[in-house]
C-alpha cells in the first residue's frame, strides 16, 4: 500500500506538469510582467527548481502534513482542506446510506418477486443508471428546490451541523442515483443465481420458511459481490463529488478541485488528488479485509498469495 | 471404516416416531404434468413404503424416480399439474396449507441429496445447517437442536467439533453424513435418499450405504432408496419398484425381482449391467432410446425398445398384473408369461 501511494504521488505531482500553461502566468493573467516580478514568483514557489528536486522537497513537506500554499487562496492548503474535508465526507456518508440501503433494497424485491415488479424496477434503474449526476443535479433543483421549496437548492448553510445535512439531502440524492441503479442490478442478479442453487431447494425441503430461506441462503449468499461493488461504489463517489458540488455550489474538496485546476492552483490539485488515492485505498483495503468475514472460503492468506 | 454405534433400544429423542399403524409413505395414482409436453412425466405411479422398510427405486436418467421421490416433500417444479394422492405418514402433502407443509417438511418426512457440497451452502456453519430445520419451524428450541444434532453426528461416526466447521473444511463423504444427520434431525418417519452416492467415491459410497441401513434399523424409518444402480438395489432394499418413462414397469421383493424378472425392461436392466463373473466382451446395451415426452403414448413406453412387443403393446397400455402365486410381484407388461425362464432373462 505505501508503494502504491508513493507511485501515486509521482504521478499525481508529474501530471499537472504535462498539461499546457503554469501557475506563474496564470498569477498575472495575461498582464506583462517585469522580468523580476516572474523571477520573483517563480523563486517564491520554486518554479525554477528540476523537476525531480521539486517532487522530492514536495514529498518531504507532505510526509510532514504540509501540503504546501495554495496559489490562488495565498493560505495553507491544509487548512483550506480541513475547512471542506468534513462537507465533502458528510456528503460521501449520507449519499452511501440512501445507494445501499435503496439500492439493496431494490435489488432484494427485485430478485424475490420476479414479473411485473421486476421489470418495473429494471426499467427504473436504467434510467437511473442512464442519468448522469449533474442532469440529476438539475432535475432535483427544479422540482424539489425550486417548485416544492422542501430543501435548499445550493450552498452548505449557515448554522450547525443539522443545517449542513438538510443543504446536503439533494446533492446526496444527486450523488446516489445512478449508484442506486447499479447495485440495485447488481443485488438483484446476485440472488438470483444464489436462488438457483441446490441448497436453496434443500432448505426450503427442510421446511424452512421462505423469508428466511432469501434472509439465510439467498441475500447472505449474495453479499460478497455486494461488497465487492461497494469498494467501486465509495470510488464512484468520490470522483462525482466533483460534478455534484459544482451543480450545488457545495464548499467541499470536490468543487475546490475543480477550481483550483482550472487556476492551475498546483499545490491544491496535488493535494486533493493524493487524498482521493489514499481514501480510495483505504476503501479498497476495507473492502478485502472484510471479505473472509462474509465468505468464509476467502481466507487472508490465500488472497495474499494469490496477490 | 467408522461404523454408526450399534442400535440401542431407545432412540436418542424425546418424541420417539408415532407408531402410525399405516406406511411411511403411500403414492396413489400420481400423475404430474409439465408445461408444454405432450404427455405426463408422472403417469399413474402407485407406491408404498412401509413403516420401518427399505424400498428401492430403480430406473434410468429422466425415468421420473427422483421426481416420484421429491413429490413425497411436494418439492415440484414450477407449472406442474398434479393429480393423485401423496401421504406421508398418513397426510396428503399435496393438500397440505404451507405452515402444515413445513411441518411435514421439518419432521415427517426428509431427503438426503445426490451431492453433498451442492446441498450444504458454504457460507453457513455446519451447525447452522443441521439445526435451521427444526429450530426455523419451531419444533425444537436452539439448545436442544443442537444437542441432537451434536448426538446424531456421533450418531453418524463424526464428533461435536464438526458443528464449528464450514462445509469447506470437511471431506465430501463426511458432508454426505453431515447432510443424513441433518436430514434425521426431525426424527421422520420417511427418509428419500436420492442417489445418495452418486457423487462420492467409492469407500465413501460403501460407508454411506452401510450408515444408511444402520441408521434405518437404529431410528425405525422407511427408507426410498432411489438409484440407478442395480446390484445396490438388490443388496439393501426389502421391495424393488422399476421405474419406466414415468410409469412403475415392475414392483416386487427384490430376490424374486431380481431373480425373475417379469418386465422386459427390467430383464434388459439386468443384462446390461457388467459382472464380474460374467463373460468378457460387449455389454448387452439396450436398442433405443428412452421415449421422448413431446411424444404421447398410448400403448407401452418400453415397445419401441423391446424385444418381446407386438402389436398390442403400441395399441394398449398394459396393467400392473400379480405373478401367479406371488401376488406382491407385478409388471405391467402384456408378455410377462413368454418373459419368465425365457432367453431374454440374463441371469
Amino acid at each position: 500500500m505505501a508503494a502504491t501511494l508513493l507511485v501515486a504521488s509521482f504521478v499525481v505531482f508529474g501530471a499537472l506538469y504535462l498539461a499546457p500553461g503554469n501557475p506563474a502566468s496564470f498569477l498575472l493573467a495575461g498582464r506583462s510582467a517585469s522580468p523580476e516580478a516572474l523571477a520573483a514568483i517563480n523563486a517564491q514557489y520554486h518554479l525554477d527548481d528540476p523537476f525531480l528536486v521539486r517532487y522530492l522537497r514536495w514529498l518531504g513537506d507532505v510526509l510532514h502534513g504540509d501540503f504546501g500554499r495554495s496559489i490562488t487562496y495565498r493560505t495553507d492548503v491544509s487548512r483550506l482542506l480541513a475547512d471542506r474535508l468534513p462537507t465533502t465526507l458528510v456528503l460521501i456518508a449520507m449519499s452511501l446510506v440512501v445507494v445501499v440501503a435503496v439500492g439493496l433494497l431494490l435489488g432484494r424485491i427485485a430478485a424475490v418477486r420476479g414479473g411485473a415488479t421486476d421489470s418495473a424496477i429494471l426499467v427504473t434503474t436504467t434510467f437511473a443508471v442512464g442519468t448522469p449526476s449533474f442532469v440529476a443535479a438539475v432535475l432535483l433543483q427544479g422540482v424539489f428546490a425550486v417548485d416544492l421549496g422542501w430543501f435548499p437548492s445550493s450552498g452548505t448553510g449557515e448554522g450547525g451541523f443539522g443545517d449542513l445535512v438538510r443543504h446536503l439531502v439533494l446533492p446526496s440524492v444527486a450523488l446516489a442515483l445512478y449508484l442506486i441503479g447499479m447495485l440495485a442490478r447488481v443485488t438483484r442478479s446476485a440472488m438470483l443465481e444464489a436462488l438457483d442453487s441446490e441448497h436453496v431447494t434443500v432448505a426450503r425441503s427442510r421446511g424452512v420458511p421462505e423469508r428466511q430461506v432469501v434472509r439465510r441462503h439467498v441475500f447472505r449468499n449474495s453479499l460478497g459481490t455486494v461488497l465487492t461493488t461497494g469498494g467501486l461504489i465509495v470510488s464512484t463517489l468520490l470522483v462525482c463529488t466533483i460534478l455534484v458540488e459544482t451543480a450545488f455550489s457545495v464548499g467541499g474538496i470536490g468543487q475546490l478541485l475543480e477550481l483550483s485546476t482550472t487556476t492551475k492552483d498546483f499545490p491544491t490539485v496535488q493535494a486533493i488528488s493524493l487524498i482521493i488515492v489514499a481514501l480510495f485505498m483505504t476503501v479498497n483495503l476495507l473492502v478485502d479485509l472484510a471479505l473472509p468475514l462474509v465468505d468464509p472460503r476467502v481466507t487472508l492468506g490465500s488472497r495474499r498469495a494469490a496477490a | 471404516m467408522r461404523t454408526p454405534n450399534t442400535p440401542t433400544p431407545n432412540p436418542p429423542t424425546p418424541n420417539a416416531p408415532a407408531a402410525t399403524a399405516g406406511p411411511a409413505l403411500d403414492v396413489r395414482g400420481l400423475r404430474i404434468t409439465l408445461p408444454g409436453t405432450a404427455r405426463p412425466v408422472l403417469d399413474g405411479v402407485d407406491l408404498t413404503v412401509g413403516a420401518g422398510e427399505t424400498v428401492a427405486l430403480v430406473g434410468e436418467s429422466g425415468s421420473g424416480k427422483s421426481l416420484t421421490s421429491r413429490s413425497a416433500l411436494r418439492l415440484l417444479p414450477p407449472g406442474a399439474v398434479v393429480e393423485g394422492v401423496v401421504r406421508v405418514a398418513g397426510r396428503d402433502v399435496l393438500t397440505l396449507d404451507p405452515a402444515a407443509l413445513r411441518a411435514v417438511r421439518s419432521t415427517a418426512a426428509a431427503m438426503v441429496f445426490q451431492d453433498p457440497r451442492a446441498a450444504v451452502n458454504p457460507l453457513r456453519r455446519i451447525g447452522d445447517f443441521l439445526t435451521e430445520g427444526v429450530t426455523l419451524t419451531g419444533t425444537m428450541g436452539r439448545n436442544e437442536a443442537t444437542a441432537r444434532a451434536g448426538e446424531l453426528l456421533r450418531a453418524v461416526g463424526l464428533d461435536a467439533s464438526v458443528l464449528r466447521k464450514y462445509p469447506g473444511q470437511v471431506s465430501g463423504g463426511m458432508l454426505q453424513r453431515v447432510v443424513i444427520a441433518a436430514a434425521l434431525m426431525g426424527d421422520p418417519v420417511l427418509l428419500l435418499a436420492d442417489e445418495p452416492t452418486t457423487a462420492l467415491d467409492v469407500t465413501s459410497q460403501a460407508e454411506v450405504i452401510a450408515l444408511l441401513a444402520a441408521l434405518r434399523e437404529r431410528f425405525g424409518t422407511g427408507l426410498l432408496f432411489v438409484t440407478h444402480d442395480l446390484d445396490l438395489a438388490a443388496a439393501i432394499s426389502d421391495r424393488v419398484y422399476v421405474m419406466y418413462a414415468g410409469r412403475i414397469a415392475e414392483t416386487g421383493p427384490a430376490e424374486e425381482l431380481f431373480a425373475r424378472p417379469r418386465h422386459p425392461y427390467t430383464a434388459a436392466l439386468l443384462a446390461s449391467t457388467p459382472r464380474m463373473d460374467g463373460p468378457r466382451g460387449r455389454l448387452a446395451a439396450i436398442a433405443g432410446m428412452p421415449p421422448d415426452l413431446r411424444v404421447e403414448l398410448p400403448g407401452c413406453a418400453f415397445a419401441a425398445r423391446c424385444p418381446l412387443a407386438t402389436e398390442v403393446c403400441d395399441r394398449e397400455a398394459p396393467r400392473p398384473a400379480a405373478a401367479p402365486g406371488r401376488p406382491e410381484h407385478r409388471a405391467a407388461c402384456h408378455h410377462s408369461d413368454r418373459l419368465e425362464g425365457s432367453a431374454v432373462d440374463a441371469r
